[in-house]
């Protein structure tokens, strides 16, 4: 280095950074804030997507063998010639509907977005402890999106056989299966960089004072959800690898022999395993729905004890239940494989940990509802979608119960029971949680608030839908109404008695739908135009808030590094006028 | 802005962020390598008969690349200890020699696949060979990607000795602890599909 | 990595090329007991009973897992825990199943 560019460096160093040009400081971040605003809006748009996929298949359910309107046309003649939907379009937009919400919207949304950007904050840290690596997680995750977007074009569709993917059907499936298969391979990728991340910023890059019991329950269900992800994807993608063998080496891991289809013996060397897929599969794809819940229970937590002015009642118990549910949660897999044929040997093992795993479930939901005990509730927005959440995965998780039972299972596998069961943890259970945060932490990412008059617009008739969407899967499912077929039951004798209700169901999809645009229309709007508002306008004790006004891009995130004093709740402290003490506030006060 | 303990160990966990990272990383390729080998059992415990490994496959040349691989795995770690005694020169003679071991893998490996091939033994022939290509394929693309990663530290990658030693001899450790994994596998490979 | 003297770096480095005869000379012993002809269980056992320590060899040495910290060790005892459990639910799944 010459004089000129030495003096050039030192200049830059006393500066703190000289500007970035805009694709690194915007496209190729290695700041932990863009990169969780590239998430979310990224997995957001695949949230939309995949809801749109479902508006879809619920007209035919509602009005079979009529033609899609509006948008009939554009499916084309492939997927629904005169816009009347065939079943393989059925197929493809039931596996991909799946797929798209859990892996490329809600868990990069969870992780991506709100892990990425709140985690560094409210532990005092500069960035994550690996910023190169967060980058190539999301460059993983996009182009595995796109693949799987993609895959909706080639001959024969998206893939087709469920989000689970059961050989031999996957096996057999048609080109889409590969793309999704590949696709897998990026995603699973991306979330393994980042869960390693996740861990090592959570243990090494707390700041002073910040000792495992003062981490805000946000923090926790991060930490367990990253462990979740790191240990569990392997053996999927294991999975992965061993049906792109089977599709494209023509291997039989999972083919067993004498396999007949369309009347002709398959030509491969047989001796394989379907149930081998099933339980590699469900040994991610178990662990993977406390990968959904989890960090939206964070969520809550932070929302509930911000706006009841209050401590979380039961944090210790909340801690040890997440880390325990964690830990149980990858030894409950085979109940999604009751009725495959299992002996009551290793059938009473698995209903075993399944029903104590409700436990630590109802120990956190129970520390979440006692929480608003005597608190001093401010129902804004956020508040409205975390308080909804509660009585949502409580009806998600008690329908649960059955379903980990094998005797009730067998009449409930596979039937709208399962659906509604698994839609209400999800849905008014973790996108309603994932709501609240935006909302929440909308000042902190942007500084100015969202319309609380949109947001109560947004909120109310989306609970009221959702309920309408999912409640009466029950009933059908109770009846015999089995899932994933295209005539929505009409065949069946036993389900004509609650066919009807498809397009009571159909019907509060669309209305859900209609009940998105004023947060769609908030959230664009808000960005540019909503009320500016302080570094931390909700009162919030949690170090994102005090400590870190308005972080700058790729300058670190604090002026100073914070040093806490206290616990991440300290609202209405006793012996002190204040009504909160943030985490960091001076060790005398309070 | 600088990311605390990437170089010095955190007093209360007492590691640096990336050897925390390498573990964790190492704990996830446990559960994938385990995944195939529960394939394995499964699919070998399933099948109504399961040939000896030892009549199809190669066993001299793979006995010879199990020493071939515990060799790299002493010459990676003496690349490491070399680094922490200043003595540059010498972790380059000892890496460089890691990364010809691996070569020296890779290459009879790929005379062992050849071989197989030319007897039109392919991992469609049955389930025997679809997991020992499987096993075998993802193991050696794991030697390939800690190769591309020697490549990289001896060449390009070394300047930071220069101007980070201590930074650059963990980068080093970190390597050599998932070079060393890559060689923990096979030891568990080799006998499970040449042996038994 | 301050704190290690010149010597112990030249006294780990004895223990590595100790530990590199063990490994070398337990493989030759691996492929001498394959041909001995045992009983299909023995003959696992005894080949997985090898592997074990030859793996354990070069993950406490070469890998200096006896000298890592509480963090390290608890991590890879959640992992062999799951590890044991992937490898054997499905194997008691298929062994317990209806016929």
């Amino acid at each position: 280095m010459n004089v000129l560019e030495k003096n050039k460096a030192t200049a830059e160093d006393h500066a703190g950074h000289h500007e970035e040009p805009f694709w690194r400081k915007y496209i190729f971040s290695q700041d932990h804030k863009v990169i969780g605003v590239q998430y979310g809006f990224t997995a957001l748009f695949f949230l939309l997507f995949g809801f749109t996929l479902m508006l879809i298949m619920r007209w035919q359910l509602a009005f079979p063998g009529k033609p899609v309107p509006i948008i009939g046309g554009l499916l084309g003649a492939a997927n629904a010639p005169g816009g009347i939907m065939l079943p393989e379009f059925y197929n493809q937009l039931g596996a991909m509907h799946g797929t798209i919400m859990v892996f490329l919207g809600v868990v990069p949304i969870l992780v991506g977005a709100f892990g990425n950007y709140v985690v560094p904050l409210q532990i005092g840290a500069p960035d994550m402890a690996f910023p190169k690596l967060n980058m190539a997680s999301y460059w993983c995750y996009l182009p595995g999106g796109l693949i799987m977007l993609a895959s909706f074009f080639v001959p024969g569709g998206a893939a087709n056989s469920g989000w689970t993917s059961y050989p031999p059907l996957s096996n057999i499936a048609t080109q889409g299966q590969t793309w999704w298969l590949v696709g897998m391979i990026f995603l699973i990728t991306s979330s393994l960089l980042g869960s390693v991340n996740f861990i090592v910023t959570i243990f090494q890059l707390r700041c002073e004072g910040l000792t495992f019991m003062r981490l805000p329950y946000m923090i926790w269900s991060q930490l367990v959800t990253a462990f979740l992800l790191l240990l569990a994807f392997p053996p999927l993608e294991a999975a992965g690898i061993l049906q792109l063998m089977d599709r494209v080496a023509g291997t039989s891991f999972f083919m067993p022999s004498g396999l007949v289809v369309s009347g002709e013996i398959l030509e491969v060397a047989g001796g394989g395993n379907p149930l081998l897929w099933q339980h590699l599969f469900w040994f991610l794809a178990h662990p993977e729905v406390y990968v959904l819940i989890l960090p939206a229970m964070g969520i809550v937590a932070e929302v509930i004890a911000n706006n009841t002015r209050k401590p979380l009642w039961g944090y210790n118990a909340m801690v040890y239940s997440g880390v325990f549910l964690g830990f149980m949660s990858f030894i409950v897999w085979a109940h999604h494989m009751f009725l495959t044929g299992m002996g009551t040997a290793i059938s009473s093992f698995f209903q075993t940990t399944t029903m104590i795993i409700s436990v630590p479930s109802v120990v956190i939901l129970t520390a979440l509802l006692m929480s608003l005990w005597g608190g001093s509730i401010r129902f804004n927005t956020p508040m409205l979608f975390a308080l909804a959440f509660l009585p949502m995965f409580g009806i998600g998780g008690l329908t649960g119960l059955p379903l980990g039972l094998a005797p009730s299972d067998i009449h409930l596998h596979d039937t709208y029971y399962v659906i509604g069961h698994f839609h209400y943890v999800v849905a008014p259970g973790t996108i309603f949680a994932i709501f609240a945060g935006i909302y929440y932490w909308f000042p902190k990412i942007t500084g100015r608030q969202m319309s609380e008059r949109l947001g109560k617009l947004h909120f109310w008739p989306s609970f009221i839908f959702i309920n309408g969407v999912f409640m009466p899967m029950f009933i059908q499912g109770l009846a015999g109404v089995s899932r994933r077929l295209y005539d929505g039951g009409a065949q069946y004798t036993h389900a004509k008695d609650v066919l009807h209700w498809n397009t009571f169901i159909s019907m509060s999809a669309w209305m859900l739908m209609v009940a998105q645009i004023p947060f769609i229309i908030n959230l664009f709007w808000s960005i540019k135009k909503g009320a500016k508002v302080g570094a931390n306008p909700w009162e919030a004790t949690t170090l994102e808030w005090s400590a870190a006004p308005s972080p700058p891009i790729g300058h670190g995130n604090f002026p100073q590094i914070p040093v806490v004093t206290r616990g991440p709740y300290e609202y209405s402290p006793p012996g002190t006028d204040k009504t909160f003490l943030p985490q960091d506030a001076a060790a005398q006060e309070g | 802005m600088q990311i605390p303990y990437t170089v010095e160990a955190r007093p209360d966990t007492g590691l640096y962020n990336a050897k925390l990272g390498v573990w964790l990383f190492l704990a996830s390729e446990v559960m994938l390598f385990g995944a195939l080998f529960s394939t394995y059992i499964l699919l070998r415990t399933g099948a109504a008969e399961w040939p000896v490994g030892a009549e199809i496959l190669n066993v001299p040349l793979a006995t010879l690349n199990t020493m071939v691989l515990i060799s790299s795995s002493v010459s990676m770690v003496l690349s490491w200890a070399a680094l922490r005694l200043g003595e540059f020169k010498k972790f380059r003679l000892w890496l460089g020699t890691t990364f010809a071991l691996g070569v020296g893998f890779m290459i009879i490996k790929t005379i062992e696949y050849g071989s197989k091939f030319e007897h039109h033994l392919y991992p469609s022939t049955d389930n025997f060979m679809a997991i020992y290509f499987t096993l075998t394929g993802l193991h050696g693309l794991h030697v390939l990607g800690g190769m591309i990663v020697m490549a990289y530290f001896l060449g390009p990658g070394s300047k930071m000795w220069k101007s980070e030693p201590d930074r650059f001899t963990n980068r080093i450790e970190v390597v050599g602890l998932y070079w060393h994994f890559v060689d923990l596998v096979w030891i568990f490979l080799f006998p499970t599909l040449y042996l038994l | 990595m301050a704190g290690h003297s010149a010597e112990d770096i030249k006294k780990e480095t004895r223990v590595y090329i100790l530990v590199f005869v063990a490994l070398a000379a337990l493989t030759l012993v691996t492929v001498g007991v394959s041909y001995l002809d045992l009983s299909g269980g023995a003959a696992v056992g005894l080949a997985l009973l090898i592997a074990t320590i030859k793996g354990s060899l070069v993950a406490a040495y070469f890998m200096h897992l006896l000298s890592e910290r509480k963090l390290v060790y608890a991590v890879l005892l959640l992992t062999v825990v799951f590890f044991v459990a992937l490898l054997f639910l499905p194997l008691g799944g298929h062994a317990d199943r209806l016929r």
